[in-house]
């Protein structure tokens, strides 16, 4: 087998012949320092211009329309009891999978004091797990989850039943949007090991092209909007 | 028969008289068509996403060697690995090496139509390491040991019977009474089967639909969540891309993300987008230890330099399989090749050869759907016409059709000649179908009258008519 | 219709012929000079033509395909405008003999202006010489197969259409995937006959489902395709070129012998 080293120098080396391009070409290694640098946006659809009540509208639609379950509550306490309910409406037992975000941790927990909180990566007995989302992009309801020990990935993938929490004032319009506000987080050309885009519960049309839920991933979807938009 | 573009005539007609496959392709062909026609009249920017598009994967491909070696000082930077293949047979044995130099006996896969086209499984297989497909349609063509039909949806060829029965053969410790005749059954069952593999696989391989240079970052768009399982729970993640795969920034990507769900199945978004990023941080409660991305040449750098550069736009959505008469009628099989359809008539030419895929570049009417669906606007037929050229060039035996053509092209080039020729052959034909205005038989036109009548000149040629027309004007 | 167009003020238009109008349906190019003099246009039609060279270029064979090219822009240049009853014909010199010929330093900017003055009947009926109704009368429904290179190439799509809305009696209804290939593509039909009879196959489908006793087209290619399959099918209805119904020709019995007889 060709030696590693030999395998980069040999492939980049034909890349640069076909392209006629020289190694060191000033002006082509600028234009790509400069897309790096800047990261110009291309078009972002008209919807995503949307703001407000009107965002979240939005937000929810695209939701509903790939499979979601989506509920919006004014108040940390109506969460709680939103939260809860789910877990009845899906008839699971009151046990959640969740990690160590500050935020969820804040939630007054007291008003459902039957909900059994575990805390990490999921494990394969856990049936319902909740995250918070960093931020979302309306455009196509997708929400943004960062990965870490506030918000495992795994909650996402293992239960059948994830409940995925936003403060209504997160949501952005677009991608774009979405992005810098995680490079505000993290700084430029920097992410953390795994951001998941959800946008509704696992789903598969592999067999006959029919929709059905629940292939891999979670069979339910939930997105709690809280708060002011 | 062998699984080889070689036998595409005797699988296409065999394909064509299979009734299963048939009803199938039906439910295909009406299926996607609508389903990106109604995304697109749902986005007004889509057009100008689809230029945009086309100019970021332009873009990139001019400066493909410096996207590479940003992408791979990022994902060093992030604790992750790049290594370079330069084909096949190097993909196969690095990934085999990872797989070994992380103990890993039991590997799960996301679906990777690159790791189909370097024969990735049966490698890892022969040394002892168990492979398990976990996207449910790679799932079923493993089980059934075939191959994908489609690049986006690999068992659009199979109906549900046919699924059950699979299941029943390969699931032997499940009670048989139970029910599978429904398909949410069938999916609760392979959920239910792959669970404990997805815990116990000590490595993941998935392919990558982008590989952000930006940030250093692999990307795969998926709906089941399996992808993310794999990459996620075992270990060691293994990314197995070509170079092509190259997008400069999240921004681009975002682009491309607009416009490759609803080219593919009329979704705005696939349900799972995952950038993943290196191992796990300090941070991470979860995710591999050890993520390695591996990228294939194999012919890439070859096309960037000939006529085929713009297949390398390509961002593997499927809508031209899914708008092309000829895949809708005989499905992806009949092409024996990982890339079937428009995109495999361009592409496996150039993996496989023109001596073995020669039947591919003439399997197409022409007829542009392919090129006016494709999201990064490649102009297909137009590729599959420069491989007939070269085909033609290269004075090939088997084209009986040369020697018709040739004949052909020196009567159109002598007028006179094309008239007497012209006359003679309206005039014959004409006579030979009498009033009934149509021919079940031709001499040498059996090629057409095998599936349909040849309807009758008729009689005389427009040019004899016309020109006793003028005359008599005259007088 | 009209008066014969003024000889002085009329714009010169070459009727490229076709080969199949040639061989197949004279009746076409007839119909066709007398739909071009209903709108105001001089005709004439080079005796020295033969095809566009569409069955060597398709082939594969690039030399054949330019020697022809370089024919044709010689017999054509001189017109206005060259006109032909086909979209795969005025597909091929609007868009592809600029690219055969461009690294050809006597042809090149020939083909461009040819390419620029070329152009398939019905859109050049309606979108140069303003010619958006005819009179005439053919009673029934009707359905309409766009070709590809009329859809695709050449982005024709309303022409036909609004001169068909002026025809007494007709009734266009659509049909259900109306941008569908029909399987002929040239030498595809003789070279793979029974993928190209499945798909004609579920043109016809969608024919029938229109329910209309008659299917036009502006290419002979893609009708010659149809009919020989509903013929060989046994089926009922009638095919005919558009321009035999636009120009009110359509005494001559229909292709293949197809239909009832008017």
């Amino acid at each position: 087998m060709t030696d590693p080293g030999e395998a980069r120098a040999e492939i980049l080396g034909r890349i640069r012949a076909a392209l006629g391009a020289e190694r060191l070409d000033r002006a082509r290694r600028s234009a790509v320092t400069r897309r790096l640098e800047r990261h110009p946006r291309g078009t972002m659809p008209q919807r995503a211009k949307l703001s407000g009540d009107q965002r979240v509208g939005l937000f929810k639609d695209m939701l509903a329309k790939q499979g979601a379950d989506v509920s919006r509550v004014a108040t940390p306490k109506e969460a709680v009891g939103a939260i809860a309910s789910y877990l009845g409406t899906c008839n699971l037992p009151p046990r959640l999978r969740m990690g160590a975000d500050s935020v969820l941790a804040a939630l007054p927990w007291r008003e459902a004091w039957d909900i059994e909180r575990s805390f990490g990566a999921a494990q394969a007995g856990d049936r319902a797990s909740l995250s918070r989302a960093t931020t979302a992009a309306a455009e196509t309801g997708t929400l943004f989850l960062l990965s870490g020990r506030d918000n495992p990935t795994t909650l996402c993938f293992l239960p059948e039943a994830h409940t995925i929490l936003i403060a209504a004032s997160d949501i952005a319009g677009s991608y774009e949007e979405a992005w810098d506000r995680i490079r505000a987080i993290f700084g430029e050309g920097s992410l953390p090991r795994s951001v998941n885009l959800i946008s509704g519960p696992s789903r598969t049309a592999d067999i006959e092209q029919t929709i059905v839920r629940g292939a891999h991933g979670p069979r339910r979807l939930h997105v709690l909007i809280v708060g002011a938009a | 028969m062998a699984y080889s573009p070689r036998n595409f005539k005797k699988a296409s007609v065999r394909a064509l008289k299979d009734p299963a496959l048939q009803r199938a392709l039906l439910n295909v062909k009406r299926g996607f068509i609508a389903k990106r026609e109604s995304a697109k009249a749902n986005l007004p920017e889509f057009d100008t996403l689809r230029e945009e598009a086309r100019a970021i994967r332009d873009h990139t491909l001019t400066h493909l060697d410096l996207y590479l070696e940003t992408f791979e000082r990022k994902v060093a930077d992030s604790g992750g690995r790049v290594h370079y293949a330069l084909n096949a047979t190097d993909a196969r044995d690095i990934v085999l090496r990872l797989c070994q130099e992380a103990n890993a006996k039991r590997v799960t896969k996301g679906k990777s139509m690159v790791s189909e086209e370097i024969g990735l499984n049966a490698h890892l297989q022969a040394s002892g390491i168990e492979v398990v497909e976990t996207d449910l349609g790679e799932y079923i063509v493993q089980m059934r040991r075939e191959h994908p039909s489609h690049i986006i949806a690999p068992i659009i060829h199979l109906n549900k019977e046919t699924i059950e029965r699979d299941f029943r053969r390969a699931h032997t410790k499940l009670p048989p009474q139970r029910r599978l005749d429904q398909t949410p059954a069938l999916v609760a069952e392979a959920r239910q089967i792959m669970r404990e593999k997805f815990l116990a696989a000590e490595a993941g391989i998935t392919g990558a639909n982008f590989l952000i240079a930006e940030t250093g970052s692999s990307v795969i768009v998926t709906n089941e969540g399996n992808g993310d399982l794999t990459a996620t729970l075992p270990r060691t993640h293994i990314v197995i891309a070509s170079i092509e795969k190259l997008v400069p920034t999240l921004e681009d990507a975002s682009v491309l993300l607009r416009v490759l769900a609803r080219s593919a199945t009329g979704q705005d978004i696939t349900t799972y987008t995952t950038f993943s990023t290196g191992p796990r941080r300090s941070s991470d409660p979860d995710g591999p230890s050890a993520y390695h991305v591996v990228l294939l040449d194999n012919g890439r750098s070859e096309m960037l330099g000939n006529e085929f550069a713009d297949m390398l736009r390509c961002i593997r959505c499927g809508a031209c399989l899914n708008h092309c008469p000829v895949y809708g009628a005989v499905g992806g099989h009949a092409y024996g090749s990982v890339y079937p359809g428009p995109m495999g008539a361009v592409l496996t030419p150039q993996l496989q050869g023109i001596d073995r895929a020669r039947d591919l570049p003439y399997a197409s009417t022409f007829c542009g759907r392919c090129e006016a669906v494709c999201p990064v606007a490649i102009p297909l037929p137009d590729m599959m016409r420069t491989w007939r050229e070269r085909d033609f060039a290269r004075r090939n035996p088997a084209l009986k059709e040369r020697l018709a053509l040739r004949l052909w092209a020196f009567a159109a080039k002598r007028p006179r000649l094309y008239r007497v020729l012209s006359r003679t052959a309206a005039g014959m034909l004409a006579r030979q179908a009498g009033r009934r205005g149509r021919l079940k038989h031709v001499a040498f036109l059996k090629a057409w009258t095998a599936t349909r009548d040849l309807p009758s000149p008729q009689g005389k040629t427009f040019h004899d008519l016309y020109t006793r027309q003028q005359r008599s004007k005259r007088q | 219709m009209t008066s014969p167009p003024d000889a002085q003020q009329a714009p010169y238009v070459g009727l490229f012929v076709t080969c199949l109008v040639d061989l197949f349906r004279p009746s076409v190019g007839f119909a066709a000079i007398k739909l071009l003099e209903a709108g105001g246009a001089r005709v004439e039609v080079p005796g020295t033509q033969t095809c566009c060279g569409q069955p060597a270029y398709n082939s594969g064979d690039r030399r054949d395909a330019i020697a022809i090219a370089r024919q044709v822009i010689e017999t054509f240049e001189r017109f206005d405008y060259v006109v032909a009853p086909s979209g795969s014909c005025a597909g091929i010199l609007r868009l592809h003999y600029p690219r055969l010929l461009a690294d050809d330093p006597d042809f090149a900017g020939r083909a461009d202006l040819l390419a620029g003055k070329s152009f398939e009947l019905t859109s050049f009926l309606v979108d140069v010489l303003g010619l958006t109704a005819v009179d005439t009368t053919f009673p029934g429904t009707v359905t309409y197969h766009d070709s590809c290179s009329s859809l695709r190439e050449l982005h024709v799509r309303d022409a036909p259409r609004r001169l068909l809305s002026s025809v007494a009696g007709l009734s266009l209804v659509e049909l259900a995937d109306s941008e569908a290939c029909c399987g002929f593509g040239g030498a595809f039909s003789v070279k793979y006959p029974e993928i190209s009879a499945a798909i004609a196959d579920t043109k016809l489908r969608d024919i029938a489902g229109t329910g209309a006793t008659t299917v036009l087209s502006g290419d002979l290619g893609c009708l010659l395709e149809i009919a020989g399959r509903l013929a060989r099918e046994r089926k009922a209805i009638e095919v005919r070129h558009v321009a035999e119904v636009l120009a009110g020709m359509t005494d001559e019995p229909a292709i293949a012998g197809s239909g009832q007889g008017r």
